[in-house]
């Protein structure tokens, strides 16, 4: 006879975890999955906060001489706003992304490391909650201080012990610190996870885009983020030790750090634009129902990207007086970077042509998204010609450029990929009708704020500015921007109202609810822990379309 | 049957070889450990003879040959003990391990030694002036490095001695080793920045 053991009991209805357990099942996983989720998870409510950090600066904004905030109040705003949407939204949805799909994408029951997954993680989230702990720790005993306002670049000299008084610098410094080192146990995560967990036949030339694409990301993530550890460290050894980096006073030098910062800095925005890429390089060929266009060039396309991007770095630094040779070098390459990317524009537009189009949620923001990437990629032109860059940098014309590829761009592909995936991470469909007042409202609000933010900039709006005078023309523009955001805060809420209750009430999804190609369809909706039963064989770059279509399989073309 | 029954009927999982993870992981924690290496050594080489007041590093520097001797051997000692270790002879395997931990701590006692003398006698602390902030930055970072490499080798060589070490931990042996090696070739880099060009 079988004796029933009290903690698996073999009849009756199991009962489900209390709160506690589930939230302790949170804190001790290491399983991909579940972090990924986490990492998403806690990225979108970073992207609340930060958002609507931003939506007070637009309100400070919207009309000439307005005191909506103090002025020293506006600087923390904008300097956390800037930090979190890079490095607590940006950061964390690619390491979500990747740690979810990748293992799944290539047939592994999980990354190469698990434990060292988790402790990525909990770095992240303890490095983000050091920048808003900085609201109430930083003034410390001295009573100076609060958040930092010294900008995301953080340009010496502001950051010297003489202009940063309390501790506010120094909670921006080992925030940033402490997350670049979960950013990068992810990346060496990922980057070993591709390389030696794949499974039998997965070649790398077989790989989906995304997993080429979260590779050279992590790649990027290894030779940019210690660049910027070590100009933290060096900045940490100027406040607290005297050594004198960047104290122009002891002969040090200020450029210096202008430098060291966009050596990561300029990496680092392909690393935030990439993921985008690799969610739409999945999304548009299932849409168009055709493989995507030039495979192995775009692979190519991307890892030209990544290396590019570590020759870029001065064009954010054309005004500073380099010699003409820097210049021009720095304008030679930052124009070389049109190339890959527009291959890969051109590749999409090519994979939807011809295609049998089904304009679902995800495909309508990656149409949204390459329109839009276009007009940012070409403002991109504008500004990495150093002629017109000396009139526009520091303008707001910079500010709707980054915010075009950052929102347009990247937020438009992330979007895209919640729309695609959450069917398989939930096994719930996200609700139709409010998917598309989201996109309506959240695209209205994205041109209203962004397309007129270009004109004061062109009108030599300096960014960062608290306030200006009535009579410059730049009133009217202002006051649209500002007028844009109600539209945003209005589309994401629909998003997170979408979110929240379709986990419970959206339509049952199925294990494969876009008759997708790539292996993460080929296991349940949401899947188990271990993934695949057993670990699936591949033969072509598109392992479903073979499983689908056995009198027409991709690989007798391989 | 379902999708991933079905995707299993192939036959291509015999002769199915994938690279290591854990070298694959240890290469790209050495990847971005040079590249955080390069930023203090391009920092170094910027601010060379750019300190505005005394002492200077050709009045104070000192070459330190017997260290960097030392370093650069235990490059071969610890190979030599790796290969005893693959010949299973645990004697030797012992014998070498410890001689790599020995010349590692002649090295870092010699750094001190350096260190002291730069401080007490000569006054040059990383405050003050640029000579300073670059040389303690980049040589200690040089030397934290092999604190952790001397960690972990002593670590070793204690499990060897608890007898909890197996045949089949040779290649975490061998990752230890090539972070040992890259701490080794690092510093021909700064040994070269800091007492050729640097003086």
């Amino acid at each position: 006879m079988v004796t029933a053991n009290p903690e698996f009991p073999l009849t009756g209805p199991v009962a489900s975890p209390s709160l506690v357990t589930r939230l302790h099942e949170l804190v001790v996983t290491v399983d991909h999955k579940k972090l990924g989720l986490m990492y998403i998870a806690s990225a979108l409510v970073f992207l609340v906060v930060a958002g609507l950090m931003a939506s007070v600066i637009r309100l400070q904004l919207a009309f000439p001489n307005n005191h909506v905030v103090a002025p020293d109040t506006f600087n923390r705003l904008f300097t956390v706003h800037g930090t979190t949407m890079v490095f607590f939204v940006g950061m964390p949805i690619v390491a979500g992304l990747s740690n979810y799909l990748v293992p799944l994408m290539i047939g592994a029951r999980d990354m190469a490391f698990p434990r060292l997954n988790a402790f990525g993680y909990w770095m992240f989230l303890f490095g983000a909650l050091l920048l808003f702990f900085s609201y109430i720790g930083a003034p410390g005993l001295s009573g100076h201080g609060s958040a930092p306002d010294v900008g995301w670049f953080a340009y010496a000299p502001l950051t010297g012990r003489a202009f940063s008084r309390g501790n506010s610098t120094d909670y921006w410094i080992l925030s940033l610190l402490v997350s670049g080192i979960g950013s990068l146990a992810s990346a060496v995560n990922v980057v070993a996870t591709t390389f030696s967990m794949r499974s039998p036949g997965m070649k790398l030339m077989r790989m989906p885009l995304f997993v080429w694409l979260m590779l050279v990301v992590s790649a990027m993530m290894l030779v940019a983020i210690p660049p910027l550890t070590a100009a933290q460290i060096m900045l940490l050894l100027d406040r607290f030790v005297g050594a004198s980096f960047f104290d122009t006073q002891a002969g040090g030098s200020a450029v210096l750090w202008q430098h060291f910062f966009w050596i990561f800095g300029h990496p680092e925005v392909y690393i935030l634009i990439i993921p985008a890429f690799a969610c739409v390089s999945e999304i548009i060929p299932v849409f168009s129902r055709k493989p995507i266009f030039g495979y192995a060039v775009m692979v190519g396309a991307t890892v030209m990207i990544g290396f590019i991007s570590v020759s870029v770095w001065a064009h954010h630094m054309f005004s500073v007086g380099m010699t003409s040779v820097g210049n021009t070098f720095f304008v030679v390459s930052t124009m070389l970077v049109a190339v890959p990317t527009g291959i890969k524009i051109f590749n999409w537009l090519g994979t939807m042509y011809g295609g049998k189009i089904r304009f679902e949620l995800p495909m309508l923001c990656c149409l949204a998204f390459l329109f839009q990437f276009l007009i940012a990629g070409l403002t991109g032109i504008m500004l990495g010609a150093a002629p017109l860059n000396w009139q526009l940098t520091d303008s707001y014309f910079v500010v709707a450029h980054f915010h075009y590829t950052l929102i347009g761009g990247m937020l438009f592909g992330i979007f895209a990929g919640i729309y695609y995936w959450y069917p398989k991470a939930t096994g719930r469909m996200l609700s139709k009708r409010l998917g598309k007042w989201h996109l309506a409202l959240f695209f209205i609000g994205f041109h209203l704020t962004f397309d007129t933010m270009h004109l004061p900039g062109l009108l030599g709006m300096p960014r960062r500015i608290y306030t200006y005078d009535p009579g410059r023309g730049w009133e009217i523009f202002n006051l649209i921007s500002s007028i844009g955001v109600a539209f945003q805060i209005a589309g994401i809420a629909c998003l997170a109202w979408n979110i929240l209750r379709s986990v419970r009430k959206g339509e049952k999804a199925g294990d494969d609810p876009w008759d997708g190609w790539t292996l993460e369809w080929a296991t349940t909706s949401p899947p188990p822990e271990y993934n695949f039963e057993t670990v699936p064989v591949v033969r072509s770059a598109r392992p479903l379309w073979d499983l689908k279509h056995p009198e027409d399989p991709d690989w007798k073309y391989e | 049957m379902t999708n991933a029954d079905a995707l299993n009927l192939t036959d291509e999982s015999a002769a199915w070889k994938l690279p290591s993870r854990r070298k694959v992981a240890v290469a790209c924690l050495i990847l971005s450990e040079t590249a955080m290496f390069t930023i203090f050594v391009v920092a170094y080489l910027f601010y060379i003879g750019k300190s505005l007041t005394g002492p200077f590093p050709a009045d104070v520097l000192e070459t330190p040959i017997v260290s960097t001797i030392c370093l650069l051997a235990s490059s071969l000692t610890i190979m030599i003990a790796e290969r005893a270790f693959k010949r299973e002879s645990v004697g030797g395997f012992r014998l070498w391990w410890a001689i790599t931990i020995l010349l590692a701590a002649i090295f870092l006692a010699s750094t001190a030694a350096e260190w002291k003398r730069l401080i007490v006698d000569h006054h040059l602390t990383i405050s003050t002036n640029l000579f300073g902030t670059t040389f303690y930055s980049l040589v200690g970072l040089h030397a934290s490095h092999v604190i952790v490499g001397f960690t972990l080798l002593t670590l070793v060589l204690i499990l060897s001695l608890k007898g909890s070490i197996r045949p089949a931990d040779g290649e975490r042996l061998e990752m230890i080793s090539w972070y040992w090696h890259f701490v080794d070739a690092v510093w021909v880099v700064v040994f070269t920045v800091v007492y050729v060009i640097g003086r």
